[in-house]
């Protein structure tokens, strides 16, 4: 039975319906696991845009140490990262520069919209040189309010992009 | 956001007028009153002191004459570095005052006092920054820390400064084409 | 090809095939919210050219559509962690404008609060100096540490970071019961513990290696260039606006001025550690000389306006010297209100310090500046 199907004609078919089948056996625990490694090794890019960079740091320090969820500290290198924590104000001349990091940065990738102005423009929504949000260049994941946030609401906003990517299906 | 609440009642304690020409009966700081009147002394009517008051000092100068006064300020009383530079718009008087706040670090009498020297440019109403006669002669080589203070007044009000080696941008994005910010006719959103 | 046809973005410059251009930042460890393109010869840097203005939020002008009391908040979000020291200024110039005297525990309490508020500001400066070097206790040395100081300010004014603590006629609520004692074994254990910083850090042979001479800064260039705060006391100016100036209660403390001679980067990193220090006294001495009870803020009218005057008020924040100038025009908003920051103006030397440095020594030369780029830009 089996050896009248495995013709040499047909092989090509056979082992891609196999594949098929195969995916579809493994694709569920295995887009677990991978989300699951992905969750517990968020490695945040540092670019600082305003003021809440204050309160980003915060996070890393002794008595928040946001590293204890699977955040690592701000990282050097954009490309082996894959989250953007926007820390506040995007001003006109910072915008071009966000998008290109966003852009250099490898998938999967998520954005974090951290403090007021980053969400609305917040104080500065008068401003001439402030946007009114990120909304416009970045695909925003996790909003997380404040003025700036305390470390704890920024964990907590963590918290809730880690749950996100864990509903997320595996690319 | 203006116009809630604005009782037409007495301010409390009123403050006091800038003192050109001073009140008779108001003591002047002692001090203060000596260095105004060396100033006074050596350039005479050109320029006027606008006040004194106790370790301030305001002296406004024609643009023609602020190289000289800046110099004698630096040689001969002192003053050897420049806190800041502001520009300030007057729309109806149809000029631009620029103010240079001017301190001391070697004399130790002077090291409270903050000299305010301040010149007026003509302004323009449709404004070409660099190019228009909204000029002033800059100080960069009598006080040299006016350097990025210049070049930040420069984008924001379009007052070129004429001898700075530098009048590039500074603040403001690259592609900023609209009216320098400062000015008054320039209105954010929304108000 | 003729190379003038050209637009300007795209015109084709002959360079010296040795110099090479790096911009470090805005997306840099070692350059915070700004750019510094620097040229580069080899190892060595030829010439540095900062370009601030990443957050620049146009805050000066902002303030001319809001009246007195209204400008509270967005002007202290230049510098967060030094929010009483950026308000302060302002404050003090419109008490002048409006002819208001502070109460006397007012007065005091604006001097504890401002001194914890610098305290905060050089710890996280020191924190991320730490980074810069590669030295990662020391980022979480004063990282924890400067949390004690955050907590008590936390109970003074109710927000972390962000206290608008002070206003116009005063400071906005009294202090908690149980003040005095709460601050002082706080200040107690904080003096204990910074002084373990130097044998981790200042007394380290790494770090002395680093940061000694590079980017000297002479004390007549340090004048000349018109720097301040610990830059300018680096080099060995004996000048401090909290002695020479006093404001509010500084003139009935006892401060001492910390200079010292070398005016490189080591001496620029240890000038705000002693000042740190210096704080502890002097909020110790504030805490024994404040009126125990007593009014502490003067209630102003809704919308208050004032006459056409200006004003020139400068205080000693955590990066040197902030002069806060306003012009009023007889209306309920001030027709122009200027930030000379500590930060912008040491940011004028820079470029002398870079040039002929090597590229490693770059962060170590930049941060101790003591610049913070957000104040900077406003």
């Amino acid at each position: 039975m089996l050896k009248d199907l495995l013709t040499p004609q047909n092989a090509n078919v056979f082992v891609g319906k196999l594949g098929d089948v195969l995916v579809k056996a493994v694709d569920q625990p295995l887009g677990y696991a991978i989300n699951w490694s992905r969750l517990w090794s968020l490695w945040p890019v540092h670019i600082e845009t305003a003021c809440c960079s204050v309160e980003f740091g915060a996070a890393s320090s002794p008595r928040y140490d946001v590293e204890r969820f699977g955040i690592i500290e701000a990282f050097g290198s954009l490309r082996q990262c894959d989250l953007v924590v926007v820390q506040g104000t995007i001003t006109r001349k910072m915008a071009p520069r966000l998008r290109l990091v966003y852009d250099q940065m490898p998938e999967p990738k998520y954005v974090i919209a951290m403090g007021a102005c980053a969400i609305t423009g917040g104080l500065y929504f008068d401003s001439y040189n402030v946007l009114p949000g990120i909304d416009g260049i970045l695909p925003v994941d996790v909003y997380v309010p404040g003025c700036p946030p305390r470390p704890e609401t920024l964990i907590q906003g963590c918290m809730l992009l880690q749950e996100k990517i864990k509903r997320l299906k595996a690319r | 956001m203006s116009t809630q609440e604005t009782q037409p009642v007495e301010q409390p304690a009123p403050p006091a007028k800038p003192a050109s020409p001073p009140a008779p009966v108001k003591e002047l700081p002692k001090f203060e009153k000596s260095i105004a009147d060396k100033i006074e002394g050596k350039f005479g009517a050109k320029i006027k002191v606008e006040f004194v008051k106790p370790l301030r000092i305001r002296i406004k100068t024609p643009k023609e004459e602020v190289l000289a006064v800046a110099k004698f300020l630096r040689d001969e009383m002192h003053y050897d570095h420049a806190e800041s530079v502001t520009g300030v718009d007057y729309p109806a008087e149809k000029e631009i005052e620029v103010v240079y706040h001017l301190g001391s670090y070697t004399d130790p009498e002077l090291a409270n006092h903050v000299l305010t020297l301040a010149t007026r440019a003509p302004r323009e109403e449709n404004p070409n920054p660099g190019s228009d006669s909204t000029r002033l002669p800059s100080l960069r080589d009598i006080f040299y820390s006016v350097e990025f203070h210049e070049r930040e007044c420069f984008e924001m009000l379009g007052v070129y400064f004429e001898g700075h080696p530098d009048n590039r941008r500074l603040l403001l994005p690259e592609d900023w084409a609209d009216l320098p910010p400062m000015r008054k006719d320039f209105k954010i959103k929304g108000r | 090809m003729s190379t003038t046809s050209l637009p300007p973005g795209l015109q084709i410059e002959k360079v010296d095939e040795r110099i090479m251009t790096l911009n470090v930042g805005p997306q840099h460890p070692g350059s915070g919210h700004m750019r510094i393109i620097v040229k580069i010869d080899g190892d060595y840097i030829v010439d540095a050219d900062p370009d601030p203005g990443y957050v620049h939020r146009g805050e000066e002008k902002m303030a001319e559509y809001r009246n007195y009391i209204q400008n509270i908040p967005h002007l202290e979000r230049p510098v967060i962690h030094d929010s009483c020291n950026v308000l302060y200024p302002y404050c003090l110039g419109v008490e002048e404008l409006l002819g208001i005297e502070v109460p006397e525990r007012a007065k005091y309490i604006r001097v504890i609060a401002s001194e914890l508020n610098r305290c905060v500001y050089i710890q996280y400066w020191l924190a991320i100096y730490g980074i810069f070097l590669g030295h990662s206790t020391m980022f979480m040395w004063p990282a924890g540490d400067r949390e004690l100081y955050i907590d008590m300010l936390e109970k003074m004014t109710g927000a972390r970071v962000t206290h608008a603590y002070f206003v116009p006629g005063g400071i906005r609520n009294d202090v908690p019961a149980n003040f005095e004692d709460m601050l002082l074994r706080r200040v107690n254990y904080f003096e204990k513990r910074i002084k373990e910083y130097a044998a981790i850090f200042y007394d380290n042979p790494i770090l002395i290696s680093r940061t000694r001479d590079a980017g000297k800064l002479s004390r007549e260039d340090a004048i000349r260039l018109g720097t301040t705060g610990s830059t300018l006391r680096a080099s060995g100016v004996d000048y401090d606006l909290r002695v020479k100036e006093p404001y509010d209660a500084y003139g009935e403390l006892d401060i001492k001025v910390n200079t010292l001679k070398e005016g490189d980067s080591y001496a620029r990193s240890k000038i705000p550690w002693l000042d740190m220090l210096e704080s502890c006294n002097i909020i110790r001495q504030a805490v024994q000389k404040m009126p125990k009870s007593g009014s502490v803020r003067v209630k102003l009218k809704p919308n208050p306006k004032s006459g056409n005057d200006e004003v020139y008020k400068r205080v000693e924040s955590g990066r040197g010297s902030l002069g806060c100038y306003i012009v009023s025009r007889s209306a309920a908003e001030p027709y122009r209100v200027k930030m000379s920051v500590g930060s912008f103006r040491n940011l004028i030397c820079m470029p002398y310090l870079l040039k002929g440095e090597k590229l490693g020594n770059m962060p170590a030369v930049y941060w101790s500046l003591n610049y913070w780029p957000v104040e900077a830009d406003r």
